[in-house]
């Protein structure tokens, strides 16, 4: 009898799992979503329409998807990793012939009701699969040269793929993502310096690149890069979104000027001020209290995951959990920075919070697989 | 996939090992985002609240009604109307092409015009605004006002612009407005924040020019909160300015209309003036033109015709035009002679026909002679050579100091451009000006009102006041300022002999009157009304000809002066017609007009005329290009 058979009695079925769902995110969860609709009200001028009421629509429905997933066993989304992986690839492969083009960028389906961005999608089977791949792997040789390669690959082609769409934000956190699960599992520290050493080499490349026959990125990245090093250098065009982003965030104070009464986010001066810089609606009316809570709320979720990992025996339920964690972590902290002026504007909603479809969906869906991983984790006896 | 649960285990502790130093670095990150916010919010937040007033607050000058202008029975002579214009702000303009695309659909906007809006907003300030149209029509600006989310930085504006709803008639004595220029700007010592309001009107010539600190008003503000397209949200305070003074003017509407008809077709200029007050009523100059082609920007093709016409229609010839007095100067040598006690009244000269001195003959216009004439028998028939004889007694510092005692030579305080102070010669004038003494023939020429003498229509008028008062009349063009009545200029005794004067005064009353007088045709009838006066004919070149037979430009310029009534004298006027020939045939008819005009308030009566002059006179009214007048002729009584 191997140990997992011998827990597996102990993991809750049936209508009991209901009892044994982590009950501690959901809550945190909600609470994140409902600083969003809070926002969405706002920005809207005091109305459900046009985002606050679907987003609620939207996030039921997403929390209904988080709790059905999670009822299903973990080994069930572990054997349907590979097939995840390979779904969302074609998808990418789809928008890059049959995808629509919006905001400069090729980047989703329209499936009529919803607009499905692959990319989203890949983003969790990209975790699911290494969770799954690593659950595989002889301990021993995770940090063996072929095995390293094997995730380093099945990072890289859709994150080349992405990145041709082009969706910088999303690539950088499909490669952050899946480093951090491939972290986590064990790979030797020295991988992670050697890459951090070749990633200052190919930033310097990028930079070398520009305005040569074989530019890296195209023109309008390397300005958001030019003006996140300089906004003042031009105010009114591209650095005017970072500019406007801190004196609505910095106008906050301590207490900001109360619901409904941010000037910038409701004067449009902020540029997509109900989804990537709906922080600064937050920052601006409720002040540093408020945008303190949100965070303290995310690093609750974040904890939760850490922690609900740590407790876990089941190398796939841990290692996905931990690179679902990680992913949203990444979200959030690439927003923030980007609207403090910490980094440069890269398109990365603030999860829970910013309006947008399918970036919900996609999230609440993979906190569904945590979810799973918690419900379904092998008890010892104690 | 089945594991020894060592293995298990160890892989459970490596991940939580690696979890725990994910999670801490995770909070790391968090923390420095925390540390980041309380720099913004806290440290930095001030900072950030004013930029973000900035953003938000926008700064408006409200431009000042302009002050209007009456005249003394309360007409509008300068009046300001509403014009419709869109304009936009470099600040606002970021979406310029769209603008441009959809104003071309909505009010055709031309391409030129386009391109205009294009250099000029590439040279202004971020939020000084740019006239893409102007003086739209109410279709058109309405048109534009309701796609206000389809033409995003575009506000629309109503404005005042300067009207003269009199057209003409004012040209020279109000002048006109015309938008701000860089030379304008740079005469200033202290600008006026209004002046850098692109297209702001500003006087630039007559009262309009010389009033403008009164006439201007003080700039209001506006704080308006606006969004990031520029649309304005809302007010959030409102200072207005102060509009401009009001002014009233001497001029009265009627009577200039009256004389700038009468005038036309001539180069010509007239003053008729209140001898008690010294207010003017009329002063005319033809040519005219029309002020408001100059508010709107006149064409370089009409602006080029005013400019080349030989009748100069541009300056105001009653101030700026200094012509030779002729023999309306003869007066000033005659009292010049009396006071001095070179002569009485009843002495006479004998004239020949000519003076000769030093070989040089000086002749009489009346190459006959005129036998002996005295003081009155020299005004009434102008004879040169009895003025000849008065200027050798007299000399040329009692001439010239008599000359600036009836106002000539000296420049009058005026709201008007240009004023021309004439000229009163004396030898120290010459010996400055010309570097050479002054000789007996130059007085001889002066005392004839030739020679250096030069007088405006303006010192004409005034000389005349004078000398019908005995009292230091001065002109005045404001009435009122702002609905304070103006002080009345000069006034003082001129403290000349009285019975001099009389006869002086009985001189010119002959001139008219006598049928042996130089203007006994433009005589009126009325004995309540009996007009005194004294004919002018000035050379332009020195040989005496038939004015018939020679180009316009080299005709005698014709001259005449006149008080009224002669018992108890109420108005003074002088014309001057340019090369108009004899003062007694050309100039003496109109200044007759004006008199009867200015004393009946209204188109004189054809019995104040001889009877036999009235079917001419009649005929002359009919075709005069009077101004249409509201019926009700009381409404026109004298103020």
């Amino acid at each position: 009898m191997s140990y997992l058979e011998s827990t597996l009695k102990t993991i809750p079925t049936g209508l009991s799992k209901v009892l044994y769902v982590n009950w501690a995110l959901v809550l945190l969860l909600s609470a994140a979503a409902s600083v969003g609709f809070l926002m969405l009200y706002s920005n809207a001028g005091g109305s459900f329409q046009p985002w606050a009421e679907p987003q609620m629509k939207r996030f039921a429905l997403g929390m209904v998807a988080m709790l059905m997933i999670g009822m299903v066993p973990i080994w069930f989304w572990r054997n349907i990793a590979g097939l995840a992986y390979i779904a969302s690839f074609m998808l990418l492969i789809f928008v890059e012939f049959f995808g629509h083009v919006g905001m400069g960028a090729q980047r989703w389906i329209d499936l009529g009701p919803i607009k499905l961005q692959p990319s989203e999608l890949m983003k969790i089977s990209l975790v699911m699969l290494l969770a799954a791949y690593y659950d595989w792997l002889d301990i021993d040789k995770v940090s063996k040269p072929l095995w390293v390669l094997i995730p380093v690959v099945l990072i890289l082609v859709p994150t080349a793929l992405v990145l041709n769409q082009p969706d910088l934000g999303t690539s950088i956190l499909l490669i952050a993502g899946g480093a951090i699960v491939m972290f986590a599992a064990g790979v030797s520290w020295w991988y992670f310096a050697a890459v951090a050493g070749i990633a200052v080499g190919l930033v310097s490349a990028v930079f070398a690149s520009r305005g040569t026959s074989w530019q890296l990125l195209k023109d309008y990245q390397f300005a958001r890069i030019d003006t996140f090093l300089d906004p003042s250098t031009d105010p009114l065009g591209a650095g005017y979104h970072i500019t406007q982003s801190k004196i609505a965030l910095g106008s906050g104070g301590w207490t900001g000027r109360g619901f409904m009464q941010g000037t910038q986010s409701r004067l449009n001066f902020l540029p997509e001020k109900h989804t990537d810089f709906i922080f600064t609606t937050l920052a601006e009316e409720f002040g540093f209290i408020g945008g303190i809570s949100l965070l303290a709320l995310y690093a609750g979720i974040v904890l939760f995951c850490l922690v609900s990992a740590m407790n876990n025996k089941d190398r796939f339920g841990a290692l996905v959990t931990i690179g679902v964690s990680a992913t949203f972590f990444l979200f959030f902290a690439v927003n923030m920075s980007m609207v403090m002026g910490l980094a440069p504007v890269v398109g990365v909603p603030l999860p829970l919070v910013s309006y947008g479809g399918s970036a919900m969906l996609v999230l609440l869906a993979a906190f569904g697989i945590v979810q799973s991983a918690h419900i379904h984790r092998p008890r010892g006896k104690r | 996939m089945r594991r020894s649960p060592a293995d298990t285990a160890q892989s459970a502790r490596k991940i939580s090992r690696r979890a725990l130093f994910l999670g801490g670095s995770q909070l790391a990150f968090m923390g420095i985002l925390g540390l980041r916010m309380r720099y913004m919010q806290v440290d930095q937040a001030d900072e950030f609240r004013l930029l973000a007033e900035e953003n938000r607050v926008k700064f408006r000058l409200l431009p000042p009604a302009r002050g209007l202008i009456y005249d003394r029975n309360g007409a509008v002579i300068a009046e300001n109307e509403q014009t419709f214009r869109i304009v936009i702000r470099k600040e606002d303009a970021s979406e310029l092409d769209q603008v441009l695309v959809e104003l071309e659909r909505l009010i055709g906007l031309p391409l030129e015009e386009q391109e205009r809006v294009r250099a000029e907003l590439k040279k202004a300030g971020p939020s000084a605004p740019v006239t893409i149209a102007d003086r739209l029509s109410w279709e058109a600006f309405s048109s534009v006002s309701a796609n206000g989310p389809a033409l995003p930085g575009v506000t629309p504006e109503v404005g005042l612009s300067r009207h003269y709803p009199l057209h003409d008639d004012f040209a020279h004595l109000v002048g006109y407005v015309g938008p701000v220029s860089d030379y304008d700007l740079s005469k200033m010592d202290n600008i006026d924040p209004l002046y850098r309001i692109p297209k702001f009107q500003i006087g630039k010539s007559g009262a309009e020019s010389r009033l403008e600190d009164v006439l201007r008003g003080k700039a209001g503000s506006l704080r308006v909160e606006q969004n990031a397209y520029g649309r304005i949200i809302r007010e959030l305070d409102r200072h207005e300015g102060e509009p401009g003074v009001n002014l009233q003017l001497t001029l009265d509407n009627n009577m200039q209309n009256f004389t700038q008809a009468r005038l036309a077709g001539e180069s010509a200029s007239a003053v008729i003036m209140d001898v008690e007050t010294g207010d003017i009523l009329a002063a005319g100059s033809t040519p005219a033109f029309d002020p408001n082609l100059f508010v709107r920007g006149i064409s370089s093709v009409a602006y080029n015709e005013l400019l080349e016409n030989d009748h100069r229609p541009l300056p105001s010839k009653s101030v700026q035009g200094a012509y030779p007095p002729g023999s309306t100067f003869k007066m000033v040598t005659a009292l010049a002679a009396l006071e001095a006690g070179v002569v009485t009244p009843e002495d006479t000269v004998r004239c020949m026909g000519y003076t000769e001195i030093g070989g040089r003959r000086f002749h009489c216009w009346k190459r006959a002679g005129h036998g002996n004439v005295n003081m009155v028998g020299s005004l009434r028939h102008s004879c040169d050579v009895y003025y000849y004889e008065m200027a050798q007694r007299a000399g040329i510092e009692n001439i010239a100091e008599m000359g600036r005692k009836l106002g000539l030579g000296l420049r009058y305080d005026l709201p008007l451009p240009g004023i021309n102070s004439g000229l009163m010669p004396d030898k120290q004038w010459k010996l400055e000006n010309r570097g050479a003494e002054w000789v007996v023939g130059d007085s001889l020429n002066a005392a004839i009102g030739q020679g250096f003498v030069l007088a405006t229509p303006m010192q004409l008028a005034v000389m005349t006041a004078r000398l019908a008062t005995n009292r230091e009349i001065l002109p005045r063009m404001i009435k009122s300022i702002d609905g304070v009545e103006q002080n009345i200029l000069g006034g003082a005794p001129l403290g000349l002999n009285e019975n001099m004067l009389r006869s002086v005064r009985q001189g010119m009353f002959e001139v008219i009157n006598s049928n042996r007088g130089t203007a006994f045709s433009a005589r009126i009838e009325d004995d309540t009304t009996k007009m005194a006066g004294k004919t002018g004919t000035a050379q332009v070149r020195s040989a005496v000809v038939n004015n018939n037979n020679v180009p316009w430009i080299e005709r005698d310029h014709a001259l005449f002066v006149a008080f009224a009534p002669y018992n108890a004298p109420r108005y003074a006027v002088s014309v001057v017609v340019e090369h108009g020939g004899g003062g007694s045939s050309v100039a003496a008819p109109i200044a007759r007009d004006l008199m009867l005009y200015a004393l009946h308030g209204a188109v004189p009566p054809l019995a104040a005329y001889p009877s036999s002059q009235r079917g001419t006179i009649r005929e002359r009214f009919k075709a005069m290009p009077l101004r249409d007048l509201d019926g009700d002729e009381s409404t026109r009584g004298r103020a």
